[in-house]
């Protein structure tokens, strides 16, 4: 019996993926891991179905031989992934970050607790997943995976810094979860930015207060520092892609010199990296800290723009928080 | 074969007493389950494994992934026979500071190839194996010990796929199928039945054997080396806390539980130990 629909398998008859060319994280990922397979003769790559989305479709088409399809079964592919690293192999995992929930348990036990040389990298993070909506913006992952001990968790701020964590990543020895992003993504990194894993970066200089962000927020945290600038406040913006483990010198040196802090994440204001700062400021140099993120509730769908201006994760938003967090400053003195 | 069937058989005996006097001296655990796989992982033990000295982390030594992780104390009674504990750890086992987990943790027991207790991921780390393993052309085989609850772990399912998927020849996996879990049979928690025809409809090469019979095992796994293109599933009929009259058949001795002097002693008497023997099972000091 014919299906109606598979007959006609003509390349000029398939639909183009959306998102699968163009200046995402996702697909800077997917490129760069290809380029340095050959240097990194152990890396196999392995997904459930979706490697025409989470870049590694360019690995696919070029190591054939070392990409490993495991069909929709998240669970049994993140377990693998641990038996395969410990016969000396480096498993590469590229799935939705979402569905890196469904095998978060086995990311603990087969992978993280076992110390596996495992890299998780998990494109459609956050609201950025835009119109397929809040079944699939993971919103929760930092703060999950963050949880797990032994777990590194990095998220890049733009495609030059995902170049380099992507090559990081398979330099370091132990388990990983990177968020890459499904959006295209504008650059706002130099050309010459130095990436270190656990390390996080000064990107502007500024006095008053310092806004620290991970992901897609580092663009939106510069855009609201040039903002601010024309209202004589003068915003330190710090991009800690490592949110684990966390550059605890560097906060507290931006505490100290700035007196107050604004984090800003695509993800929920519970658990994540603004979580995480106030976990080591609270301990080490406590002042004034406000948080930009999804305030605890699921996204839906629509465009990245339109979700970061709804959910209140654009570069006005986070010009009010640090208004907010300066007044308090100033009412602590 | 027939020496063997004896040698093994003592190894088995062996592996029950120990199993039993680490859960005494651990003052909880999991005997049932324990009891069940002790003749297959005796057997694995003497002809298929090389946990022993200073080299068995060869590359291309074949491996058993214990999926059924609650069942530990079988392996570490095999490897403490082995020599790959100390004498004196023997009343350590679930006691802070040990390094006898009460499941099975490769940091500390690297001999356990990989971390297990949540069912159902020894099983998919055991075909991540067998698939790292043909990537990088080493011949090896791995053998993974489920157990029959766990079969109702969906990962399960999702593993049986893949292996198949992949053509995993080199991946043999046995069911403990003592028919008990931890509350009550399977036939009243969860039904697996037919479970035979579940993995023969996955493209599993299916044997049954009895799981008590050494001679069987022997049979099955040799069998099992000469299917090429297909995973092999043994389904090993068992019985729960095999060869300890009070503990057969009884859900209840699946575990968590405490094993009192009095029935460690009626446990050995009902393994045929020596009179004189008791003791050093009571005291810990069975490896010295």
């Amino acid at each position: 019996m014919a299906i109606s629909g598979t007959k006609d398998k003509s390349p000029a008859s398939s639909p183009a993926l959306i998102g699968s060319s163009g200046d995402s994280m996702r697909e800077t990922f997917g490129v760069t891991l290809t380029q340095l397979a050959e240097r990194y003769p152990n890396v196999v790559v392995l997904d459930a179905d979706v490697a025409g989305g989470t870049g590694a479709h360019h690995f696919r088409k070029a190591y054939p031989e070392r990409f490993y399809q495991f069909g929709i079964s998240e669970q049994n592919m993140m377990s693998a992934a641990g038996g395969m690293a410990s016969t000396g192999l480096i498993p590469v995992i590229t799935v939705f970050a979402v569905f890196c929930l469904r095998a978060y348990e086995q990311a603990r036990l087969s992978v993280a607790y076992c110390n596996r040389n495992v890299k998780i990298v998990a494109s459609h993070p956050g609201l950025d997943v835009g119109p397929d909506g809040g079944s699939a913006q993971t919103l929760e992952d930092i703060a999950v995976f963050r949880a797990i001990p032994g777990m590194t968790v990095i998220s890049p701020a733009d495609p030059i810094e995902m170049e380099l964590a992507t090559e990081a990543i398979l330099k370091f020895d132990g388990p990983v979860y990177m968020r890459t992003g499904r959006s295209p993504i504008r650059r706002v990194l130099a050309d010459d930015y130095k990436f270190e894993i656990g390390k996080g970066r000064v990107l502007r200089d500024g006095l008053d207060v310092s806004i620290v962000a991970c992901g897609v927020e580092v663009a939106r945290a510069l855009d609201a520092a040039e903002m601010l600038s024309k209202e004589g406040i003068s915003a330190r913006v710090v991009n800690i892609s490592t949110i684990k483990p966390l550059d605890v010198e560097l906060l507290v040196c931006c505490a100290k010199e700035t007196g107050a802090v604004v984090t800003a994440e695509d993800h929920n204001i519970h658990g994540g990296l603004g979580s995480a700062v106030a976990e080591a400021l609270i301990q080490n140099e406590p002042c004034p800290m406000e948080f930009i993120g999804v305030k605890d509730v699921f996204g839906e769908s629509g465009e990245p723009d339109e979700l970061a201006e709804k959910y209140g994760l654009t570069a006005p938003f986070i010009v009010e928080a640090v208004k907010k967090v300066i007044k308090r400053k100033e009412a602590v003195k | 074969m027939i020496k063997d069937v004896n040698i093994i058989s003592d190894f088995a005996k062996d592996i029950r007493r120990d199993a039993l006097a680490l859960l005494f001296h651990a003052g909880s655990g999991h005997p049932g389950g324990t009891l069940s796989c002790a003749d297959i992982v005796a057997y694995l033990w003497k002809k298929e494994l090389t946990y022993h000295g200073d080299n068995w982390q060869s590359k291309d030594r074949n491996r058993l992934i214990l999926s059924k992780g609650h069942s530990v104390a079988t392996i570490y009674a095999a490897a403490g026979r082995s020599g790959l504990i100390k004498p004196e750890q023997a009343t350590s086992l679930r006691k802070i500071n040990s390094f006898l987990q009460g499941h099975p943790h490769v940091n500390d027991t690297p001999w356990v190839e990989t971390s297990t207790g949540s069912l159902g991921q020894g099983f998919s780390s055991a075909i991540g194996m067998a698939l790292g393993l043909r990537h990088q052309n080493i011949v090896s085989r791995v053998y993974a010990i489920l157990g029959d609850g766990e079969l109702q772990e969906g990962q399960v399912w999702e593993g049986a796929m893949s292996a198949a998927h992949f053509k995993l020849d080199n991946l043999c996996a046995i069911v403990d199928y003592n028919k008990m879990q931890s509350d009550d049979t399977n036939e009243n928690i969860m039904g697996l039945e037919p479970l035979a025809d579940k993995w023969r409809s996955f493209n599993w090469h299916v044997q049954e054997i009895d799981g008590h019979d050494i001679a069987a095992i022997d049979n099955a796994i040799k069998n099992s080396k000469e299917i090429i293109g297909k995973p092999s599933m043994i389904i090993a009929h068992t019985i729960k806390g095999k060869g300890v009259s009070f503990m057969e058949g009884v859900p209840a001795w699946h575990g968590s539980v405490a094993i009192t002097t009095e029935q460690l002693m009626k446990s050995l008497q009902d393994l045929g130990t020596e009179s004189k023997q008791l003791e050093v099972y009571v005291n810990g000091n069975f490896w010295n």
